[in-house]
């Protein structure tokens, strides 16, 4: 194990001499993928929440697909499929887009988490307390206010600790990306173990820095909820 | 309906791979899931403390990472052992080290969804069983287990679904299920898309059909609930 820290620290931690790696490039994953999936999952959690069959049959359509399909099934269509077909190839700007692994990664983690994130965030609107609204609408509110200061501020703390699990489990997600060559922490261990055969040690140390991550993300949204609900405390 | 161009076998094959591979991680992570969150609600202090680092590290580390883990050293524990005992050397098919780490892992899942469900249950049911003179396993199996299975099915719903998409994972270390099968077809023909869509279908096609069938679980398990009528 220590000969495997020896020679590979400065990989697993943050670059490879060349590019990007190991702890530095999944946690990049994480947060743009998250970043991502958040812009997609707001507006969409609003529409999943319409009256009108023609706005929320689309997103649930959306949240069907993308979360009744596992995530490595995903990332092979967007990875290997859509660079298959010869329009892709023959676009400049989609060959240049879909050629690069980390491209399609963080693509299709943000569809992904997209999907479930809406979910999470439609659920949480539509547990909005009736009287909130009520309260709103008769002191003149306009929709737009109404959604700005009234429901999605509630909404995103209700949502907190169920958003919280999906963020652990984008982490999980992320390890993904080494069968898409994305050299994260997954793929150095990779490397790390074809080089030496020592498994154990190898993917060992990945798991430590995966359970360090982990660990951190659970104490950062432990102090976010005790922050921002903190008018639920007993 | 669909043109597979003579690699539906394969495929049909690789789906039933699939379906089996997620039964079996199902019954191992079950009866985990039983073990630890009996362990986690045990009066002993080991068998709480087992459980838990049991549930904690595995819920913290990725399922892919302590696949890979599991499955590259269990096979050299394995050589080990057959070599200190003088064996033939035993080789671990993907199947079963998929069966073995997928249970491992979602066992812990399990154990988490059965300690809620358990303590859900009012302590007085098991109680009253012990007094009718039922021994700890009788009572277990006729008055705890019904009455904490419907507590314990939204959850065991969500970590079946979870399973079945998490056995997509399992064709990274070589087993030739519904993802190998048709990304095998999708080389073959230079079709990749067009194969690649197909395994998500079949995948939606199974998460679709068990919501259907946890649905009906749910209903068998809430019979002599009552619901307020609003």
């Amino acid at each position: 194990m220590i000969d495997i820290i020896q020679t590979y620290w400065r990989a697993f931690l943050y670059s490879d001499g060349y590019t990007m790696t190991g702890v530095a490039m999944t946690l990049w994953l994480l947060v743009a993928s998250l970043a991502i999936g958040f812009c997609i999952a707001l507006p969409l959690a609003i529409a999943r929440n319409s009256r009108n069959p023609a706005i929320w049959g689309p997103v649930w359509v959306y949240v069907f697909i993308f979360t009744g399909t596992p995530l490595y099934v995903q990332l092979l269509i967007i990875y290997t499929g859509v660079y298959s077909l010869s329009i892709v190839q023959h676009t400049h700007f989609l060959n240049e887009f879909f050629r690069k692994g980390i491209d399609c990664t963080i693509l299709a983690f943000g569809l992904n988490t997209g999907a479930y994130t809406t979910a999470i965030f439609a659920g949480a609107i539509r547990d909005t307390n009736f009287g909130e609204v009520e309260a709103a609408r008769a002191i003149g509110m306009s929709v737009v206010t109404l959604y700005r200061r009234i429901i999605i501020p509630g909404a995103l703390r209700r949502a907190l600790p169920v958003y919280s699990n999906e963020v652990i489990l984008m982490l999980h997600s992320t390890t993904l990306a080494f069968t898409a060559t994305v050299p994260d922490i997954l793929k150095i261990a990779n490397d790390a173990n074809s080089a030496t055969y020592e498994s154990f040690s190898a993917f060992g140390v990945a798991a430590l820095l995966y359970l360090c991550i982990s660990f951190t993300l659970i104490f950062m949204f432990r102090r976010a909820e005790r922050h921002f609900l903190a008018f639920l405390r007993p | 309906m669909f043109n597979l161009a003579g690699y539906g076998g394969p495929i049909l094959a690789g789906t039933l791979t699939t379906i089996e591979l997620s039964i079996l991680t199902l019954a191992v992570s079950f009866l985990l899931g039983l073990l630890g969150a009996s362990a986690k609600l045990s009066k002993s202090r080991i068998a709480q403390a087992v459980a838990t680092v049991y549930t904690t590290i595995i819920r913290g580390v990725p399922d892919l990472v302590l696949m890979l883990l599991i499955f590259y050293s269990l096979q050299i524990w394995l050589n080990d052992l057959t070599d200190a005992f003088n064996l033939i050397q035993f080789n671990l098919d993907p199947f079963t080290a998929g069966v073995i780490t997928l249970g491992f892992i979602y066992g812990a899942y399990f154990t988490e969804t059965f300690r809620g469900a358990f303590m859900a249950v009012p302590r007085g049911q098991m109680e009253a069983a012990r007094s009718l003179g039922m021994r700890p396993l009788l009572g277990f199996r006729r008055i705890l287990f019904p009455q904490m299975m419907r507590y314990a099915l939204p959850g065991l719903a969500n970590n079946w679904q979870v399973i079945l998409k998490a056995t997509a994972l399992v064709s990274i270390i070589g087993l030739s299920d519904v993802i190998k099968a048709t990304q095998d077809a999708g080389k073959g023909t230079f079709r990749t898309f067009y194969f690649s869509i197909i395994a998500g279908v079949v995948y939606l096609v199974l998460t679709t059909a068990s919501n259907a069938v946890l649905l009906m679980l749910t209903k068998r398990y809430a019979i002599g609930t009552r619901k307020a009528a609003l």
